[in-house]
C-alpha cells in the first residue's frame, strides 16, 4: 500500500465502513445498488408472472404475501403499486446510483490523477444519505396498504390525494421522502464530482486529455445540478397538496367517494411539465456514463483510439445541452397543441442527431480492429447494439404523429427498457467486468463472464423485443390483465414467452453475482498493475489501489487516454503518463 | 521560512506558497496554481447556487402557469415584508463592510459587522415569521388561496436556505475570532458574502413575484 502522507491507523469501521475514501465509498455504492437492483429485479418477475397467466391462482406467494394475493390471484393495487416501486427503485436507486454514486465514486480520482475527491467527508455523506433513502423506499413496500400507485411518474392529483387509500397515503409520503433523500444525496455528490474534475487534475491533464468515462461524469453531475432541483420544487409542491390543503397540482370538481374535494385552482399537467423537465435529463443522465465508459472500454479492447474523439464530447455535450428542451414528448397525448407537439418532435428528432454520431463513432472504432473479446469488451459492443435497437423505437416515438398511437403502449416499454436500463446495465456489467481488478486485486471468471454475456445479450432481446410488437397490437402499459380486452387476447402467449424469457434472464444475473463475489476472495490474482493494457491512469496504480492512490508524486500527463496502436510505438498502446518522446521512436 | 512565521502569528492555516505551474498539485486549493482558475470552494459555491437558482426556477415555472388559470385571488401581502426587505439589504450592505474591513486587517470592525449581518439576518427571519401570523391573523392560511399557497411556500423554502446561510456567517464568524480571517487568506468570508448577496437577490426577486402576482 502506497501512502503519501502520514496517517493514523483506522480500525475496521473507519477503513471499511465509515470511511471517506472514495474507492470504499464507491464500492458501498456498487453494493447497495446492486441490492436495490436484486429487490427491482424480484418486482418485475411478480409482474410477469401476472402478465402471463392472469387468473393464475398463486397459494405459495399468497402465504408469502397474503395482503397483495388474498384469495389467490394477485390484486391489481398490488400491481400497480409493483410497478411504481419497479420503475422507482430501477430509475433512481439502481441506475442513477450505481453509475453515477458507484462508477463516479471510484473512477474520477484515479482516472484525473487525485489522491481523493475535493470534499471527501461531504462524499461519505452522500453515501449515508443514499442507503437511508434505500431503506426509506424498501421500507415503503412493507407499510399497512403496501406501496404506492402512482407510477415512478407520480402523476398528480392521484399523487396529491391521500384519502384514496393508505397506499397513497403512509406508502406515497415515503416515497416523497426516498426522492427528497436520494436527491440531497445526489446533490452532495454532483457538487464533489464537478469540483474535482474541474480543480483537481493533475499536471498536464487538459480537458481534451480527459478519457470520456470523465467528461461523461462530469456532464452528468451538471446535468443532475440543474434536474434534480425541480423535480425537488415539484415535491414541495406535492407535499402540500397532500398535507397543507393546498390546490398546486388538484383543480376543482375533483370528486371521490361521491363528494367534491375542497380543492381549486390546480393543474395536474403542471406535474407533468414539472415532472418530466427533470424527467427528460434524468435519462441521460443514466445513459450518458455508459456511453462515456462503453467508449474507452471499447477504445481499449478494440485497441484503437475512439473515432473522432473530439466529436464524442461536442456529441455528449450537445445531447445534454438538448435534453432540456425535449420534455414534451412525454406529454403528447395531454392534450398539448399540435404545433407544439411538432416544436418537440423537432428537438427530439434533433437529439437523435448529436447520439447517431457517437453510434457510428463507436462503430467507426470497431471497424478493422483486432478485437480483443473479453467479458468487459463483449459487454461495451453490447451496449452498442442495445442502445442502436431501443434509440431506433426512440424515433417513432419522438413524432407526435406516430406517439399517438404509441404512447402508453408496450412499444414505450420496450424503448425505455433497451435504452435505458438494459443499455446502461451492459456497460455497468463492462464496467464490473474491467475495473474489478483495479477495485478487488482479482480478476472475475472470464468463462463464467462469457456464459452471463451471451446468455443476457439473447435474454433482453427475448424479453424486450416481442414488447415492440405487443405494443403496436395495442397492449397497454401498466395493465392487471392483458385478457381482459379481446383484442389482446390473441398476442397473450407472446406475454407467456416473454414472462418465461425474464425468468431464465434472472436465474443469469445469479452467475454474475456468484462470479462477482466469490472473485472477491478467490479470484484468479491480478499481479500486475495494467492488466489490460489501457492507458488511463487508474492502471498506473497497483490492483487493487491503495489509499492516495498514487505514490510519494502525482503522475504527470503527456497525453490523450486514446494512444492505442501508435506507429511506431514500442508497444501497442502508450500510457497518458508516458512522455512525447517515446511514441517518436522509429 | 519568513512566510510561515507570519502565518503562525495570525494563527492562521499554514500552507507553503506555491509556483503557478498551469496545473495542480492534485488538491485544487489554490486559485492560482491549479488545474482551473477558480478554488474548488469556490466551484463548489457556485454549484450549490445552481442548484438553489433551478430550485427557485421550479418553483417560479409553477407560479407563472397557474397565474394564468383563471380564478386566480391575490391576497394583500403584510407591510411587515417590506420592512423585512430593508432589513435583509442592510444585512448585506454590513457583510460587504465586513469583506472590505478584512482586507484593510481591521479585525474588530470585521467581528462588528459580521455580527450585525447575523443578528439582520436573524431579525429578517423572525420578521417572515411574524409576517406569516400577521397573516393567519387576517384569514389568510397556507391553502386559502394559490397566491397565498406561494406566498407561504416560497417566503417557506427562502428562509430554510438564509437559515443556513445564518449557520455559515456563524462559523464565518467564528473563524473570525479565532484570527483565521486575513486580509490576503479570507476565502470562507468571501464565499458566505456570495451565498449572503445570493439570497438576498432571490428575496428581492421573489417579493417582486408575489407583488406582482
Amino acid at each position: 500500500m502506497q501512502d503519501s502522507h502520514a496517517h493514523p491507523q483506522l480500525g475496521f469501521w473507519r477503513k471499511y465502513v465509515f470511511s471517506t475514501d472514495h474507492k470504499v465509498i464507491g464500492l458501498q455504492y456498487l453494493i447497495t445498488a446492486m441490492s436495490m437492483a436484486i429487490v427491482g429485479g424480484i418486482l418485475s418477475l411478480l409482474m410477469r408472472l401476472q402478465l402471463a397467466w392472469p387468473a393464475e391462482l398463486w397459494p405459495s406467494l399468497e402465504r408469502l404475501m397474503p395482503v397483495a394475493f388474498e384469495g389467490g390471484p394477485m390484486k391489481p393495487e398490488f400491481y400497480i403499486s409493483l410497478v411504481t416501486m419497479h420503475g422507482t427503485i430501477m430509475v433512481f436507486f439502481l441506475f442513477t446510483a450505481v453509475l453515477t454514486g458507484g462508477f463516479r465514486n471510484f473512477l474520477i480520482p484515479l482516472q484525473i490523477g487525485a489522491r481523493d475527491m475535493a470534499f471527501p467527508f461531504l462524499n461519505a455523506l452522500s453515501y449515508w444519505v443514499f442507503l437511508l433513502s434505500c431503506i426509506v423506499i424498501f421500507s415503503a413496500l412493507f407499510v399497512t396498504g403496501g406501496a404506492p400507485y402512482g407510477g415512478w411518474t407520480a402523476y398528480a392529483p392521484l399523487s396529491a390525494l391521500t384519502a384514496i387509500g393508505s397506499n397513497q397515503d403512509v406508502g406515497m409520503t415515503l416515497w416523497l421522502a426516498a426522492i427528497a433523500l436520494f436527491t440531497a444525496s445526489g446533490l452532495m455528490g454532483g457538487l464533489n464530482y464537478i469540483t474535482t474534475i474541474l480543480t483537481m487534475r493533475t499536471k498536464g491533464l487538459s480537458m481534451m486529455r480527459l478519457p470520456l468515462t470523465q467528461w461523461s461524469l462530469l456532464i452528468t453531475a451538471i446535468l443532475g445540478l440543474l434536474a434534480f432541483p425541480v423535480l425537488l420544487a415539484a415535491a414541495i409542491l406535492l407535499v402540500f397538496d397532500r398535507t397543507g390543503g393546498t390546490s398546486f397540482f388538484v383543480p376543482a370538481g375533483v370528486i371521490m367517494n361521491y363528494q367534491e374535494l375542497s380543492y381549486s385552482g390546480g393543474h395536474p399537467l403542471l406535474w407533468q411539465h414539472l415532472f418530466w423537465f427533470f424527467g427528460h435529463p434524468e435519462v441521460y443522465i443514466v445513459i450518458l456514463p455508459a456511453m462515456g465508459m462503453a467508449s474507452d472500454i471499447l477504445s481499449a479492447f478494440c485497441r484503437k483510439p475512439i473515432f473522432s474523439y473530439r466529436m464524442m464530447v461536442y456529441s455528449m455535450v450537445a445531447i445534454a445541452a438538448l435534453s432540456f428542451v425535449v420534455w414534451g414528448h412525454h406529454m403528447f397525448v395531454s392534450g398539448m397543441s399540435p404545433f407544439l407537439g411538432s416544436v418537440f418532435t423537432l428537438t427530439t428528432l434533433l437529439i437523435a442527431v448529436p447520439s447517431a454520431i457517437k453510434t457510428f463513432n463507436w462503430l467507426g472504432t470497431v471497424w478493422g480492429a483486432r478485437i480483443r473479446f473479453t467479458s468487459a469488451g463483449l459487454f461495451a459492443i453490447g451496449f452498442v447494439s442495445l442502445f442502436v435497437s431501443g434509440g431506433l423505437s426512440g424515433i417513432f416515438l419522438g413524432t407526435s404523429a406516430a406517439d399517438i398511437e404509441l404512447q402508453d403502449t408496450y412499444f414505450v416499454v420496450a424503448h425505455f427498457h433497451l435504452v435505458m436500463a438494459i443499455a446502461p446495465l451492459f456497460a455497468a456489467f463492462g464496467g464490473l467486468y474491467y475495473w474489478f481488478p483495479k477495485m478487488f486485486g482479482r480478476f472475475m471468471n472470464e468463462t463464467l463472464g462469457k456464459i452471463h454475456f451471451w446468455l443476457s445479450f439473447i435474454g433482453v432481446y427475448a424479453v424486450f423485443f416481442p414488447m415492440h410488437v405487443l405494443g403496436i397490437g395495442g397492449q397497454m402499459r401498466r395493465i392487471y390483465d392483458p385478457t381482459s380486452y379481446n383484442f389482446l387476447v390473441e398476442q397473450q402467449p407472446v406475454n407467456v414467452f416473454i414472462t418465461i424469457a425474464a425468468f431464465v434472464l434472472g436465474a443469469t444475473q445469479l452467475i454474475f453475482l456468484a462470479n462477482f463475489f466469490v472473485s472477491i476472495f478467490a479470484g484468479k490474482r491480478a499481479t500486475e498493475n495494467n492488466p489490460w493494457k489501457a492507458t488511463t491512469l487508474e492502471w498506473q496504480t497497483p490492483c487493487p489501489t491503495g489509499h492516495g492512490n498514487f505514490g510519494p508524486e502525482l503522475p504527470t500527463v503527456h497525453r490523450w487516454a486514446f494512444d492505442y496502436s501508435v506507429p511506431g510505438a514500442p508497444d501497442d498502446f502508450v500510457p497518458q503518463t508516458a512522455p512525447a518522446v517515446v511514441a517518436a521512436k522509429h | 521560512m519568513p512566510v510561515l512565521t507570519e502565518e503562525k502569528k495570525h494563527g492562521g492555516v499554514i500552507a507553503p506558497p506555491r509556483e503557478p505551474t498551469g496545473f495542480g498539485n492534485g488538491d485544487g486549493d489554490d486559485a492560482a496554481g491549479g488545474s482551473f482558475p477558480v478554488s474548488k470552494a469556490r466551484v463548489a459555491m457556485w454549484v450549490v447556487l445552481t442548484a438553489v437558482t433551478m430550485l427557485f426556477a421550479g418553483l417560479t415555472s409553477a407560479y407563472i402557469v397557474l397565474r394564468g388559470v383563471p380564478g386566480w385571488q391575490h391576497v394583500p401581502l403584510p407591510p411587515l415584508l417590506w420592512v423585512n426587505t430593508l432589513t435583509l439589504i442592510a444585512s448585506s450592505v454590513t457583510l460587504e463592510i465586513a469583506r472590505r474591513s478584512v482586507l484593510g486587517n481591521r479585525q474588530q470592525a470585521v467581528k462588528l459587522w459580521l455580527g450585525s449581518s447575523g443578528v439582520l439576518g436573524l431579525g429578517f427571519l423572525a420578521g417572515q415569521v411574524a409576517a406569516w401570523r400577521e397573516l393567519v391573523r387576517a384569514g389568510v392560511y397556507l391553502p386559502s388561496t394559490l397566491h397565498s399557497s406561494f406566498l407561504y411556500v416560497l417566503t417557506g423554502v427562502h428562509g430554510v436556505h438564509l437559515l443556513g446561510g445564518v449557520i455559515g456567517l456563524t462559523y464565518v464568524l467564528w473563524l473570525a475570532y479565532q484570527h483565521r480571517l486575513t486580509p490576503v487568506r479570507h476565502e470562507p468570508l468571501r464565499l458566505c458574502s456570495l451565498y449572503w448577496h445570493f439570497m438576498d437577490a432571490v428575496w428581492i426577486y421573489i417579493f417582486v413575484l408575489l407583488v406582482l402576482g
